[in-house]
């Protein structure tokens, strides 16, 4: 626990010291969101239908931007040697590290959406359901993507490899993620805006749990086989 | 003789489709001083890889401490303490924030102090890493080798960037494990003045460097 505690404050403490990695994926995401009532034209119906779906692929392609990071520079400065031999257990150190990844692309992504929300003309109701599905989507990107970050650390250009392993298997979170809300939109009773999105979210926080199971384990391997 | 610490026996290390060491064997007894040496290539930094567990040898044991590790390097990587080509340090950390999170101890612990100390770094403890030197920086990796007490060291070229008298203070600290009951395995190229070292030749394992092993390769690869 101690250990998951250290990997977690170090992270966090050389994201704060080089602003620009933490920033970068956030403003990437409000930055090519604006873009698509530039290139759709300002028609709020038509806005508010689409937001859903622009919304989480560009958190998706914002999340993608930054998995590099999590693994690369300790790769490379012999960090991740350090840490897989002093680790009591390499898995735990894992999600401490995907756990650092979250709170500074995850969360911030959270917080800038409900101003991109509203930059679409979505309501409060819808706006709720979209925070709820990210609270419960994002951290399945960190985590998957931390997968691809362990795979790809030998490759030559890993950077690039990493969108083809890894958007194939965002397509169920933003399935539902974008479902969550178009159930919450269409739904005719205010009373069940929640029941309606209700089985969408269930299933991202299934999504949630196979990926905390699979992550610590897939990437621990992949980890050691990096560093052969 | 003291008790018998870690071994290895026949050890084969295979990179990349070509034999780096073939058969070799060592012994290090508690409180001593193994000197890996040999030409660049004949496999040191694989063989203390392999012996810090971060990679498997292709065939041979390995004993801990008279217990079968062959193929379970959890039972000696937690004694043990590794010091790679890289340093492992952030450079946007001050040194003691790198060593403090490597020993996982607490921000004001004295033992830091003493640690940085040891290789004269205290006066720089607040600097960010960026701005050390490459002596600096490997002197601040090598602390950490006193902040975090492990039985054995492996060392891949300790002294290299390290002035005359940082080696000196290096050879200190290595007198002071020794005599704290700790062992040292070290490969290096530069004279490292050592009580009573045990010395391990790579040359003769080492199919580029030995012509007797040449045959054997083509076989290990027919084989393969």
């Amino acid at each position: 626990m101690n250990g998951f505690l250290n990997i977690v404050s170090k992270d966090l403490r050389l994201a704060l010291r080089q602003r620009s990695d933490l920033t970068m994926a956030v403003l990437f995401f409000i930055l090519t969101a604006m873009l698509f009532p530039f290139g759709l034209g300002p028609e709020p119906n038509l806005l508010a239908r689409i937001a859903p779906g622009i919304i989480w692929v560009t958190a998706l392609l914002s999340v993608l931007l930054s998995l590099e990071r999590i693994f690369l520079a300790d790769y490379e400065d012999g960090s991740l040697e350090q840490l897989v031999l002093s680790c009591a257990s390499l898995e735990i150190a894992i999600l401490a590290k995907v756990l650092a990844h979250w709170l500074t692309t995850g969360l911030p992504l959270i917080m800038a959406a409900p101003l991109i929300a509203l930059l679409f003309n979505m309501d409060t109701e819808a706006i709720t359901i979209l925070l709820i599905a990210m609270l419960l989507g994002t951290p399945s990107l960190s985590l998957i993507g931390a997968i691809a970050g362990t795979l790809t650390l030998g490759a030559r250009r890993g950077g690039v490899l990493i969108p083809l392993l890894v958007l194939p298997l965002y397509i169920p979170t933003l399935i539902f993620g974008v479902g969550a809300i178009d159930a919450a939109m269409n739904s005719l009773e205010a009373g069940a805006v929640i029941a309606n999105a209700r089985p969408h979210l269930l299933l991202l926080g299934a999504i949630l749990l196979v990926s905390l199971l699979i992550t610590p384990l897939a990437g621990a391997a992949a980890l050691k086989q990096a560093l052969e | 003789m003291g008790k018998s610490l870690f071994s290895g026996e026949n050890l084969t290390c295979v990179r990349g489709g070509r034999n780096v060491f073939i058969g070799l064997s060592f012994h290090l007894t508690e409180s001593s001083v193994l000197i890996l040496e040999g030409p660049n290539g004949s496999g040191k930094s694989s063989l203390i890889r392999i012996l810090s567990g971060l990679l498997r040898a292709r065939t041979g044991t390995l004993t801990w401490q008279n217990e079968d590790a062959t193929n379970e390097p959890e039972i000696f990587q937690k004694h043990i303490h590794y010091i790679g080509h890289r340093n492992a340090i952030k450079p946007v950390l001050t040194v003691q924030e790198n060593l403090s999170y490597w020993s996982g101890l607490d921000q004001n612990d004295t033992d830091l102090d003493k640690a940085l100390d040891q290789f004269n770094m205290l006066p720089l403890k607040n600097t960010p890493a960026n701005l050390l030197s490459s002596g600096q920086s490997r002197r601040l990796a090598l602390s950490r080798l006193l902040a975090s007490r492990k039985k054995l060291w492996l060392l891949d070229e300790p002294s290299v960037g390290l002035d005359v008298a940082s080696v000196k203070l290096l050879e200190h600290v290595i007198d002071q494990h020794l005599l704290t009951g700790g062992s040292v395995i070290f490969a290096t190229h530069s004279p490292i003045d050592v009580k009573a070292p045990t010395r391990l030749n790579l040359r003769e394992y080492s199919p580029l460097y030995n012509n007797a092993l040449i045959n054997l390769d083509d076989e290990e690869e027919c084989w393969v």
